[in-house]
Formats: C-alpha cells, structure tokens, sequence
C-alpha cells in the first residue's frame, strides 16, 4: 500500500502493473535526459562572454533537432500502444464480481452461484487495532483468488465514484446507470488498498478499497462458508 | 418466478459468463441488459409454445452474473407493475 515519503509507484502485483512500471521508466528517463540536457544548454548560454551576431541560416542543427524529437517520441510511443492493447486483450475470466459504489462505501456483488452481496465501510480511526492503517482499512474486505482473470463490473447506486487499486494498475470510473468492465489478474496473494477516486460527497475520502488475494483453494472454502 | 431470490441457478458446470463479442468494450450496460431481456422473451415464446424453458436458463445464468441485482430487482417491479419499459 502506499507508505509516507513515498517517491514512485506501489510495487506491481499483476502483469500489467509491472509492463506500466517499465514503461514508466523508460518515459522518465527520456524526460530527465532532454531535462538536463535543456538545462546545460541554459547555463552554458547565460555564462558566456561571447558573443555571434551573423547567423544567418542552420539548416544542419535544424534537420537533427526536428528528426531526433521524431524518432524519441515514436521510441515512447510504441511502448505506450503496446500496453494500451494488451490491456485490451480478450481473457477468458473465471469469475465476476461486481462492485457498486455508495456514498460512502462499497458493496461487492458475487452472483455466479449464489447471491451474495457484502458492504465494506472504512473502519473508522477509533477502531483500528495496533498496526492497521489509519483511513485504509475496512470491515469486510472484497476477497479474491489470485491468478486468475476476473471481471470486475463497476458501477454506482447514486453519484460518481471511482474504484482503484493503484497496485493492480486498476482504476474504473463508477457511473449510475452503466457498468464498466475492467479485468483483474493478481500475481500474488495479498492485501491490495485503494481509494475512491471521484469526488462524491463529504466522505469521499473515508470509502477505501481492500483487496484480500489468496490461492483458489482458499478462496473456494471462504465462499462456501459465505453461502 | 420473477423475483431473483426466488430464481435458484441449475445445478452443473457454470462458471461465468464468456466473452461476448456484441459487446467488446468497457461499457457492458447493454450486455447485462440484453441477457435480461432475452431471458423473458426466451421465456415468453417457450410457453407460448408450450415447451421447456430449460434452453433460457443460459440468459438467466449469463444476466445474474453481470446485472448488479438492484437492478433485477427494479426490473423485475416494473414487469410485475407493467412499467417495464423494454419489449418483452
């Protein structure tokens, strides 16, 4: 979850997140590159006494510093569309969940067999035990088998919201009246946080998200005590 | 027989609705919502026919697992009320 002086991303717990990582870091790179090289420029120009007064055409430097931003924004571009499909790509998942929104809690909706439905509400600051995670945690966490593919359909009950899982590279807008898809894949169990991220109110900032990840034979034992 | 609580899934191998190319984007409003309708009008023409409506429960299975149930529910008071706006 995320940690206090934190500087970059929560560590990747799906595939996605990681290629997004990645990808981050060749972008960032890029960026504090051409940063610094701008900035040398700035201050190689500002202490000089030197001076060029009859410039008259640079048709060399012009062609470089017109074809090299070219080829340095295809170099990020290509990577970008690479992940924008394979988070597009069509799985077969094996279990969906929904997940309304509430001012100001989450309710998960486990209809391929039975009809079960949860509420999580943030446990409030008074109620935490020692060592959980003030504004973070909450009373019924939404409970998944890792490895897997799943549907996650979000949507709300009354104003927008939006259901996030920065960890999981997840973040899906929760609109009354449709329902987004979004597909969740969890390499590795554990517990993943979120926090709603779209203005809904007053307590806007008090309906976290918990994800619980554990293996499939767990989690088939969980729902039959659940039923 | 309209309300979901009611409305008990077959027995078998379901795991969970497949992939539907109708509906390949984000936005699976529609998916939930044509399921739902094909489900009463499969089951409508089935007993208008006189026959099981056994081949339905595909709609059924594929509408519970996608449809957030206040709205099965909503849509089911409206049939039962004849507000339902959809063609059934």
């Amino acid at each position: 979850m995320a940690y206090p002086t934190q500087m970059g991303f929560q560590d990747a717990a799906s595939p996605i997140m990681e290629e997004l990582l990645y990808f981050h870091d060749h972008t960032l790179m890029i960026v504090f590159m051409i940063s610094s090289l701008v900035l040398y420029t700035i201050s190689l120009m500002l202490t000089t006494s030197l001076t060029h007064t009859n410039t008259m055409n640079a048709q060399e430097v012009e062609t470089v510093w017109t074809i090299l931003p070219a080829i340095i924004l295809i170099l990020i571009a290509l990577p970008s569309l690479r992940i924008l499909y394979m988070m597009d790509e069509i799985n077969n998942p094996s279990l969906t969940i929904k997940t309304m929104g509430h001012q100001w809690y989450w309710t998960y909706e486990y209809t391929d067999y039975e009809n079960m439905t949860f509420d999580s509400y943030m446990t409030s600051t008074n109620d935490l035990t020692p060592g959980e995670l003030r504004l973070l945690e909450v009373d019924n966490r939404m409970i998944l088998p890792t490895e897997l593919p799943i549907r996650v359909l979000v949507s709300s009950e009354d104003v927008l919201h939006s259901w996030t899982v920065p960890s999981l590279g997840l973040k899906t807008d929760a609109i009354p009246g449709r329902l987004n898809q979004t597909t969740l894949m969890a390499s590795r169990p554990g517990l993943y946080y979120g926090q709603c991220s779209e203005i809904c109110g007053a307590n806007h900032s008090f309906m976290p998200i918990v994800l619980e990840l554990i293996p499939l034979k767990y989690f088939e034992k969980w729902l039959l005590t659940m039923l | 027989m309209l309300d979901a609580d009611a409305q008990k899934p077959p027995r078998g191998k379901w795991s969970t609705p497949p992939f539907d190319p109708r509906f390949p984007n984000q936005n699976q409003t529609r998916n939930c919502y044509q399921n739902f309708l094909d489900y009463h009008r499969c089951v409508k023409t089935m007993n208008r026919r006189g026959k099981s409506t056994q081949p339905c429960e595909y709609y059924f299975r594929v509408y519970r697992s996608l449809c957030p149930v206040s709205w099965v529910q909503r849509w089911n008071e409206q049939i039962r009320e004849g507000t339902f706006a959809g063609k059934i």
